[in-house]
């Protein structure tokens, strides 16, 4: 059993504690916008934020996350700086396939809300770990600065 | 254990966009639900549906059926958007639904059933979905004008309310859907002068936007369901080979392993929750007899098709004497090329939910071909047609993929096994090295120049399996792959002696299909490379060398003409730095020259820095779109040509994840821009050509920047062992 806080409710889970954050906050909790890439932190579709920093929840276990506030894409918008990428991103039409995207918006969230000033290498050391087969990535450069810019 | 399930019998997935409400109703039904039809689920009957795309509802709710499905490429919006401008109603009133598989309504005309793919949405519905629109529109103003006993022509409809106009009396499309429902279809129907748009061609938002920025949007892999068990496979890792072994009871054993199913060819592990299914199949060590495929390895498959390249192939394109104007020539240059074996490597790995029943079988998941997959369930189960019911979902990427339906078919196998709903994910690792891949094509060039450089003869002779001998045996005929020989055939240089040969040469070491961009991704690459050859070997600027074998392909001479002059072309660049240039035209009807700029240094690391890209695909309905589409072709394509390529040893493909399979990633993507040619000549497809024209047009940078000619994709290391 463990207990966690997901999105600012805690949740009691009866599932071994090696299970990765990923398949409990899909399988077992239910939210489903933390996407399943590679299950070895090579794409980064599975990033959610544990205290406000960004992690991949494929490879993370879940006793490393009790007592850890757990935030997934579901819930970003209510930060300032999530509904800021969120916006960001509509404006700019960044998605296309959109399978990647919610890994994206939570590891550019987990940017702007700490650097009001991202510079291109910022924006390149923050992204690289997030895969988009669509290739997304000039939009998602600019959407960056354009929610950073904001902020 | 805590789970949250699904606890209404239905739920709705309501989308709300910027500019108002759009609702995207997919209904997910459980116990007897199994032989409803989606659509029909859906909603009430609604009072007018004058065709299988349009249903409008005595509230005014405007339904647009989508049988194009939405996999990145912006059909969700571009489909919309035909059928709004005709029907007169904005973006922000309509909701959408995915179709059901139903080949007899929604089938693709360009190839007779219900197919996206090939870049052909707007290239097959740019006329049948307005007149969809155009006839529903008309069958509204007929009941305005009845119900006020005036002359239609008096009458126009804007944003779903007609107005009469002289009189300044108006009904909304909810108020006239019952009486339209009860008129007879018009069989002919006025469509606007495309002057008159006031849509297409305006940069319109992606209705599909708002869901996928906060996690809402619905994929196969997503779909929940009451007592729904989850399962992840094992195929053989080589192609015919059967289960020799494995332990059952040390995967029964893990917490949350409900069930071991051996097809034989694959391994499932059902259980509670993917965790547990995967600790479960590597628990099972199940062991392989490879069979007959155990020695094949990428040698063998290059070895097969240079002997297969020695023998003459079936003519594709001829004009001219092309052997005696080689003999002829003051010079013959001749070349070989090759490109790779390629996975697609859908961020989303293939996944397919089923709950197969005596009486019905149901199937959850993102197909780009829902006929086949509901076909595949039905001969899997032996159930017929109708009780097959396939739900569609968004597809995270498809590039070809989700083209076929083999994942399908194994889940329907392994839920015949299953007691209840059971959803099948392949993990990354199982995704790579059991896909259905880009064939490993081997093409021998040769040219004849004349004594200045300029080309008279040129021969191109291509290998590789004819896909569509298998996948839609019509369009194979006379010898010929139409997709194997795209892009080929439409050469546009002028050269009096062309020969186009196409040896088919199958390997069934692996499976292979389409892969985003088809043909002309290798033919493109070929063809542009080669050219460069050619120019280089005149010693002139391969701008100027195109541009004079052009003179009877003006949209493609103003490309050319448009890119080299936004790129900067001739202007001196750094040491190391080189620009490159192709041109692409083939049955997608869109012209586009790109220009690449990229820099190798003394240790051949390569940066690609900058494309330009110009591009003419006749009527552009969303210039947004077609923009982003071309920067994501673009990247899928230096992913591939920087680094793209599946290999076999002892019949294994040796990659598995993105590790050894590299892909673009946000510090390695080059600056893009793009240039549109407006016109109103007949809409090209653009899903596909910035991915094909990309190998090509970095080749040539290279060669610019090194002197190397490479003849043989991915770069990876060519340029380091230099």
């Amino acid at each position: 059993m463990a207990t966690l806080n997901i999105n600012g409710r805690d949740v009691t889970v009866d599932v071994p504690a090696d299970m990765p954050v990923l398949w409990v906050l899909r399988d077992v909790v239910g939210l489903t916008g933390t996407k399943f890439g590679c299950g070895m932190a090579l794409c980064g579709a599975c990033t959610v934020h544990l205290d406000g920093q960004p992690i991949r929840s494929c490879v993370t276990p879940v006793a490393a996350a009790a007592g850890k506030k757990i935030t997934t894409i579901e819930a970003i918008g209510e930060t300032p700086a999530g509904k800021k990428v969120q916006q960001a991103w509509l404006d700019l039409e960044v998605v296309q396939c959109g399978y990647c995207q919610s890994g994206q918006i939570m590891s550019a969230s987990a940017l702007v809300a700490k650097n009001a000033h991202p510079s291109d290498a910022d924006i390149d050391g923050a992204m690289s770990g997030n895969i988009c087969r669509c290739g997304t990535y000039p939009r998602i450069r600019a959407a960056i600065k354009q929610a950073a810019k904001g902020a | 254990m805590t789970t949250h399930t699904v606890s209404r019998r239905d739920f709705v997935v309501v989308l709300t966009s910027a500019g108002g409400g759009l609702l995207l109703g997919c209904r997910i039904g459980e116990g007897s639900g199994a032989a409803t039809s989606a659509a029909a689920a859906a909603a009430p009957p609604p009072a007018f549906a004058p065709n299988a795309f349009i249903r409008i509802g005595t509230d005014g709710r405007v339904t647009l059926v989508m049988n194009q499905v939405e996999m990145g490429q912006g059909a969700y919006t571009s489909m919309p958007m035909l059928m709004a401008e005709e029907l007169e109603v904005g973006l922000d009133q309509v909701q959408l639904e995915h179709a059901p598989p139903n080949d007899k309504l929604y089938a693709n005309p360009l190839f007779g059933d219900q197919e996206t793919g090939g870049s052909s949405s707007v290239r097959a519905f740019y006329e049948p979905l307005r007149r969809a629109g155009a006839t529903a529109r008309t069958m509204l103003v007929a009941a305005a004008a009845q119900t006020w006993d005036v002359d239609p022509t008096s009458c126009r409809a804007k944003r779903g309310v007609v107005t009469h106009t002289p009189s300044g009396r108006t009904l909304s499309y909810g108020a006239l859907a019952e009486k339209a429902g009860k008129l007879p279809v018009p069989e002919k129907v006025a469509l606007k002068d495309p002057k008159d748009f006031a849509l297409i061609g305006t940069p319109a938002k992606r209705l599909d936007a708002p869901d996928k920025v906060n996690g809402k949007a619905q994929y196969g892999i997503d779909v929940r369901l009451p007592g729904m068990k989850i399962a992840t496979v094992a195929a053989s890792p080589v192609l015919g080979g059967k289960v020799a072994a494995l332990d059952e009871a040390k995967a029964m054993a893990i917490p949350g392993v409900r069930q071991v199913v051996n097809l034989g060819d694959v391994v499932a592990v059902v259980a509670d929750h993917m965790w547990a299914a995967k600790q479960g199949l590597a628990a099972l060590a199940i062991r392989w007899d490879d069979g007959p495929n155990s020695t094949v390895s990428t040698a063998d498959v290059v070895q097969g098709l240079d002997a297969a390249s020695q023998q003459p192939g079936v003519v594709a394109r001829t004009q001219g004497h092309v052997a005696e104007a080689l003999a002829g020539a003051a010079r013959k240059i001749d070349a070989v090329y090759q490109v790779p074996f390629l996975a697609h490597a859908t961020l989303e790995p293939m996944n397919c939910t089923v709950h197969v029943r005596k009486d019905g079988c149901e199937v959850w998941t993102g197909s780009q071909t829902l006929s086949r997959a509901q076909a595949t369930a039905a001969r899997v189960t032996g159930l017929p047609l109708e009780k097959v019911v396939v739900h569609n979902h968004f597809l995270g990427g498809g590039f070809g993929r989700r083209l076929e339906y083999d994942w399908v078919t194994q889940a329907v196998r392994i839920g015949q096994k299953v007691e209840g709903p059971v959803k099948v994910v392949w993990t990354r690792e199982e995704d790579m090295q059991h896909e259905y891949y880009r064939p490993y094509y081997y093409d021998r060039m040769a040219a004849g120049v004349d004594a200045r450089g300029k080309p008279v003869a040129w021969s191109h002779r291509l290998v590789g399996p004819a896909i569509l001998a298998r996948y839609l045996p019509p369009a194979f005929r006379n010898g010929i792959d139409p997709d194997g020989v795209d892009g080929a055939v439409q050469l546009l240089y002028d050269i009096p002696a062309i020969q186009v040969e196409f040896v088919r040469h199958e390997e069934p070491v692996l499976n292979t299909t389409f892969w985003r961009g088809v043909g002309p991704t290798h033919n493109v690459f070929v063809i542009e490379s080669f050219i460069d050859e050619l120019a280089a070997a005149a010693k002139a600027d391969p701008v100027e060398y195109r541009r004079a074998l052009l003179g009877k392909a003006p949209r493609a001479r103003a490309v050319l003409d448009l890119a080299a002059k936004a790129a900067g072309w001739g202007r001196p660049l750094p040491a190391g730095r080189g620009r490159g240039v192709a041109l692409l035209f083939s049955g997608w009807g869109s012209y586009l020259a790109e220009v690449a700029e990229v820099e190798v240094s003394k240790a051949g690391e390569l940066r690609v820095h900058r494309i330009v890209v110009a591009v003419d695909c006749g009527t552009v309905i969303n210039p947004d779109t077609v923009k982003a589409q071309i920067e994501g072709g673009v990247n899928f394509g230096v992913s591939g040509a920087l680094w793209g390529e599946i290999t076999l040893k002892n019949g294994r493909v040796e990659q598995s994840n993105f590790n050894n399979y590299r892909v673009l990633r946000m510090n390695e993507a080059p600056t893009i821009e793009v240039h549109l040619v407006r016109n109103l000549e007949a809409p090209g497809g653009i899903g596909e050509p910035g991915t094909s024209i990309t190998a090509p047009a970095l080749a040539n940078a290279i060669f610019a920047a090194t002197g190397k000619r490479l003849r043989r994709l991915p770069v990876m290391d060519q340029l380091r062992s230099a």
